[in-house]
């Protein structure tokens, strides 16, 4: 059955470095947007809505609009950390039903490689006017530590093993050979993982995401401009938004915001998880891309062990092919955020222009998954479900 | 694992949240509970976050939990224990787990609060195993 379209993602670019010394930040957005306008076939003066995350750099979108010099009629600069891009991609249909815009840009772009982001030397940029920040910020809290209490209490509920963990980054180290952008092209065995170096027990440094420059971007616009032009039609038919804390002290860690955007997208596109050919899940940690495919409902709450388990999400053998560009553990992770290409690789195989070797055969539909922010502290997670149109 | 090097940052105190502070001088732990629901809740708040009261009090703590999860901090410069304890109260906090080796230590084992000195003039309640 074909469902209505809430918009159609025409244009998408994924910035091929993953070290980019001799860029600006600014550099890299225009970047970016000039490659998703050229894959759709659109120009920059097209542009009338423009979406930005919290990388943008400058006042919300002032300073980026004012350097591509866009004749803009709307702007939102939604904020949700690494799941903001997602969220532009609904925020951006829903602007365009409304007449608000045409044709919308979503940017992500940065450098953490080259301010010093890369091993974790820079510290957090948290304000200390967030109120948790006087309660966690004494004890410690890092990104890495929140995740492995995440890991280490879903060991400790379901038994997941350091083992299964570690199928998940070998999947996508399968995936990442063939392209040829990866920032970690070798393929990598569950030995391999579970003998790297303990980082945060249980996790291992091969369990963590890779930290790159660069970015990428996409363009949404409404079905009239999207069937004139010359690219194969993605449609956007299910969103979901779901911010999940700590519900005063007593949320469960080990759920996650994943469980409530991802039923609010299926129910919107009139899809169940059966339905999904491809999904991409953010994968920040091992444990993250764990945690929502259980709440995404691929698999029963605590039984994801088993799910990934043999090469259970490698694309072609596996239950669900996941992550085939070879995810935020082993392609890219541009600016520490994972939505933009989560977004990027699920257009990819709905066009059917996933590398040969992973791409999924007849790829109808699709799902995209990001969590911005932490699992176990305080995250929004989006989802978006993609048909081919 | 060697925990002896680790200073916990000082707390950026916030006004409603000074009595909290004042009283980790002393070794007085405190949580915050709503007068109207009869329920804690943590972190601190001035309002309360199921009934949205603004009477809401500091009140002494047991200061007993349970260790909810944790995480050994192994690469940093100075290794900690990041930890999530279950107080008594009800409500779940990050805290630290001091005193221990995170070989011996379980979701669901009986902690007891302590206080340790941060790099300003408060004190911060961490948790050792009783």
């Amino acid at each position: 059955m074909r469902r209505p379209g809430l918009g159609y993602i025409v244009g998408a670019y994924e910035h091929p470095l993953r070290d980019a010394p001799d860029r600006s930040v600014a550099q890299l957005h225009a970047e970016v947007a000039a490659g998703a306008l050229a894959d759709a076939g659109l120009t920059k003066d097209d542009v009338d809505g423009l979406f930005c995350g919290p990388d943008t750099p400058g006042t919300g979108p002032l300073s980026m609009a004012d350097y591509m010099n866009l004749n803009l009629r709307h702007v939102d600069t939604t904020n949700t950390s690494g799941s903001s891009y997602l969220i532009h991609v609904a925020h951006a249909c829903q602007a365009i039903a409304a007449g608000k815009c045409d044709v919308a840009l979503i940017t992500l772009a940065g450098r953490p490689r080259q301010e010093g982001k890369a091993k974790g030397s820079l510290k957090r940029a948290d304000n200390p006017n967030q109120p948790d920040f006087e309660f966690e910020h004494p004890f410690g809290i890092q990104i890495l530590g929140v995740y492995a209490m995440v890991a280490q209490r879903h060991a400790h509920l379901y038994g997941t093993t350091a083992e299964q963990m570690a199928w998940v980054k070998v999947a996508f180290s399968h995936h990442a050979q063939h392209n040829p952008n990866a920032k970690l092209r070798n393929v990598v065995t569950v030995e391999d993982v579970v003998n790297s170096p303990l980082v945060a027990d249980p996790l291992h440094r091969l369990d963590c995401c890779v930290v790159t420059d660069g970015g990428g971007a996409l363009v949404v616009t409404r079905e009239e401009i999207a069937k004139s032009l010359d690219r194969p039609l993605v449609k956007v038919i299910g969103c979901g938004e779901a911010p999940y804390g700590q519900a005063g002290g007593y949320a469960e860690i080990t759920d996650s915001g994943a469980r409530r955007s991802g039923a609010t997208a299926y129910a919107q596109a009139n899809v169940t998880p059966a339905d999904i050919r491809y999904a991409s899940i953010y994968d920040s940690f091992t444990i993250t891309a764990m945690v929502q495919l259980e709440d995404l409902g691929f698999c029963e709450k605590g039984e994801i062990g088993a799910f990934v388990s043999d090469g259970g999400l490698i694309s072609g053998s596996g239950r669900l092919a996941v992550n085939t560009d070879g995810g935020g553990l082993c392609n890219n992770h541009p600016v520490n955020r994972g939505g933009m290409t989560k977004a990027l690789e699920a257009v990819r195989q709905i066009r059917g222009e996933a590398h040969p070797a992973v791409q999924v055969p007849d790829c109808d539909l699709a799902l995209a998954n990001a969590i911005g922010g932490q699992l176990g502290v305080r995250h929004a997670s989006s989802t978006i479900i993609l048909e081919r149109g | 694992m060697d925990l002896d090097g680790f200073i916990n940052p000082e707390p950026v105190v916030q006004p409603e949240n000074q009595p909290f502070w004042d009283a980790t001088k002393e070794d007085r732990f405190l949580v915050k509970w709503c007068n109207v629901c009869e329920r804690a809740h943590w972190y601190p708040r001035a309002r309360c976050p199921f009934c949205f009261s603004d009477d809401t009090a500091f009140r002494e703590a047991s200061g007993e939990g349970t260790i909810y999860a944790f995480a050994p901090m192994r690469r940093t410069a100075a290794p900690y224990i990041l930890a999530y304890v279950t107080l008594a109260e009800g409500p779940t906090m990050m805290t630290n787990i001091v005193n221990a080796r995170p070989e011996e230590l379980t979701t669901g084992q009986p902690v007891r609060v302590a206080f340790v000195p941060t790099s300003g003039e408060y004190k911060v309640p961490v948790f050792t195993p009783t």
